[in-house]
């Protein structure tokens, strides 16, 4: 178990290596530098701003300045905000971020497992139905619109809640951004959770608990549960990863000044270090939590075996 | 006796005519059980009609998308609300141009976005899907290793990559996002691929010298091909919500053409004053991508084989 655990994540390096070669070529290869505007900088300015970029020289030896900062956990400075390192910019707005996406998820798969069993377990009910419909909805609808729309009932009409802004993330000040991030997850979750837990209840291992007589409720927390959470699971590694490094669309309409806002004008901007730094970061829990999901796994699916 | 007679020749009648009984292929049985399904028929009856809406939509009104009504223009919340009389159906935006003529431009740009870039995903991710699972061995770890690389990129580093380096040309942005969306597809038809690569008729193709790029082509691909429509349907609104979000982003279609998803996004800080702005391109959006979830729904019902 635990020669899989380590040859699991032993595995993720190369690849980690691979991302962050791939991005960087693939964003130094994108047309346009970080120092051209509309104004245009002096050519003494500029030969002095390339020469702190490290931008004259090479591009291998600006890729391998890169790596050997890296290694020391350097990200290196921000090409917008001059006086801030991306270590820094990472450090104030990936808490923010990570905050809203917690309790996003922990919004997100409570109400969307409990959702998607009621539905199952009531299958072609009005229950059902209402339910599904629900999910369809939290799918379709935007959260550019769900965002506005939290904005105009709770702050503007009912002045409920702060309509941004974040403030240490105090209480009020979370809860439409969460509301907006969790939205499309719940849909998700309620879908899958329906679709396998009516085929976990369809099957012999069921039938059989059935037979034997015992109680239902019994039978579906002991018995239909786990199986059942298998797909959802798979799902949940990815997903987590997406909601945790926040979202634009928060960021822009709430004001939270988490890092999807970053991410998103850095890379209009060809803000190389802070792209680079946010892919990284993104990159690195996308194959840590994969490798959890495959670890978790082996935890909850008896039939897999290392 | 006479009546037994009659019975004998009746039943040698009966018995002379050839009756033929017809098999029922497996897309015959598939189209059956799809349009007994009631929501998917309704959802596909929707579908055409907003798809001949936006097509054939702005032939009905007396604007063009990017007409501005100067008189409107002057005052948007009262002039600019939609009626009949003054022939913006829908409304008008803050610019003065005539929200229906534009919903139903937008609908061609977001649904061809939705269609031709899950074409694109689903060409590469069904090729690159079905090469994996039948070569095997170590090009089929070398290439889920590359898949497993291309999936830790957050994805709207590409996205902005593309936009950044094709331009915002239409026909780029749906090449684009469909370049970016086929790392499922490939992992599920990688999957169809593996169990289809042992069946007789795959060893029986092989036994006869058929080449490899001619057994994924003629073999492996067609019979996958159910897994594949399914996806395809639930890739569509997925295709339309991403390209909506990229006009939210700014980085979308250019004007004066517009889609659903930037329609919305001009709409949704306006919608106090002029409420028309937001709820038609929202309304035509969230009815399509139901219809599309349906349909889908209706499809993997009709397809798979493990429901049967």
């Amino acid at each position: 178990m635990l020669r899989f655990i380590i040859k699991r994540l032993l595995e993720a390096i190369p690849t980690l290596l691979a991302l962050v070669t791939l991005s960087f070529f693939l964003m130094h290869f994108a047309p346009g530098s970080p120092f051209t505007s509309e104004r245009g900088v002096p050519p003494a300015v500029l030969a002095n701003l390339q020469a702190k970029y490290h931008m004259n020289e090479s591009l291998m030896s600006q890729y391998f300045h890169y790596l050997w900062d890296l290694l020391h956990g350097n990200l290196g400075y921000s090409f917008r905000f001059t006086d801030f390192t991306i270590n820094q910019l990472v450090a104030q707005s990936f808490p923010v971020s990570a905050e809203i996406g917690f309790w996003s998820f922990v919004v997100a798969v409570s109400i969307g497992v409990l959702c998607g069993v009621f539905a199952a377990l009531r299958q072609n009910s009005l229950l059902d139905y209402g339910v599904m419909a629900f999910a369809n909805i939290g799918m379709v609808l935007p959260n550019f619109v769900i965002a506005p729309l939290c904005i105009l009932f709770f702050s503007i009409h009912y002045h409920w809640l702060p309509a941004g802004g974040w403030n240490g993330g105090a209480w009020p000040y979370l809860i439409m951004p969460v509301i907006a991030m969790s939205t499309s997850y719940i849909a998700q979750i309620a879908r899958i959770t329906r679709g396998s837990m009516i085929e976990t209840m369809h099957s012999n291992f069921i039938r059989t608990a059935r037979a034997k007589g015992l109680p239902k409720s019994h039978i579906i927390i002991r018995h239909a549960l786990r199986p059942a959470m298998l797909p959802v699971v798979s799902y949940l590694g990815p997903a987590f990863v997406g909601i945790i490094t926040g979202s634009v669309v928060v960021d822009q309409f709430f004001g939270t000044g988490g890092i999807g806002q970053h991410f998103v004008n850095g890379a209009i901007n060809r803000d190389y270090s802070m792209v680079m730094g946010i892919t990284i970061l993104i990159g690195t829990l996308t194959i840590l939590f994969n490798a959890i999901v495959d670890i978790v796994y082996v935890f909850i699916d008896p039939k897999i075996r290392y | 006796m006479i009546t037994n007679k009659e019975n004998i020749t009746a039943v040698t009648q009966f018995a002379e005519q050839v009756v033929e009984v017809e098999g029922r292929s497996l897309w015959q049985d598939a189209r059956r059980r799809f349009f007994s399904n009631k929501a998917a028929v309704i959802s596909l009856i929707i579908l055409s009609i907003i798809a001949g809406l936006s097509i054939f939509g702005p032939i009905l009104s007396q604007w063009n998308y990017a007409d501005i009504d100067w008189e409107a223009l002057s005052d948007i919340s009262t002039l600019g609300s939609p009626s009949i009389a003054s022939g913006h159906y829908f409304g008008t935006d803050p610019l003065g141009r005539d929200i229906f003529v534009r919903t139903m431009q937008g609908g061609q740009i977001s649904l061809m976005v939705g269609v031709l870039g899950s074409f694109v995903a689903i060409v590469i991710g069904t090729l690159y899907g079905a090469t994996s699972g039948y070569m095997g061995g170590r090009v089929d770890s070398v290439m889920m290793r590359f898949l497993e690389i291309l999936n830790s990129f957050p994805f709207m580093f590409f996205v902005i990559i593309m936009m950044t380096v094709f331009g915002r040309h239409i026909l780029l942005i749906f090449v684009a996002i469909g370049a970016v969306s086929w790392l499922d597809m490939a992992r599920i038809v990688r999957g169809q691929t593996l169990s289809l690569k042992n069946k007789e008729y795959i060893e029986a193709a092989y036994a006869c010298g058929v080449s490899t790029p001619k057994i994924i082509l003629r073999h492996i691909v067609p019979n996958v091909l159910g897994v594949v429509i399914i996806y395809a349907t639930l890739l569509v609104p997925n295709m339309i919500l991403l390209e909506s979000f990229i006009s939210f982003l700014g980085l979308g279609v250019q004007e004066p053409m517009t889609s659903w998803g930037a329609l919305i996004s001009e709409g949704a800080p306006n919608m106090e004053i002029a409420v028309w702005q937001l709820a038609w391109p929202l309304a035509f959006l969230v009815v399509t991508l139901f219809c599309f979830n349906f349909l889908g729904d209706g499809l993997r019902d009709a397809l798979d084989p493990k429901d049967r």
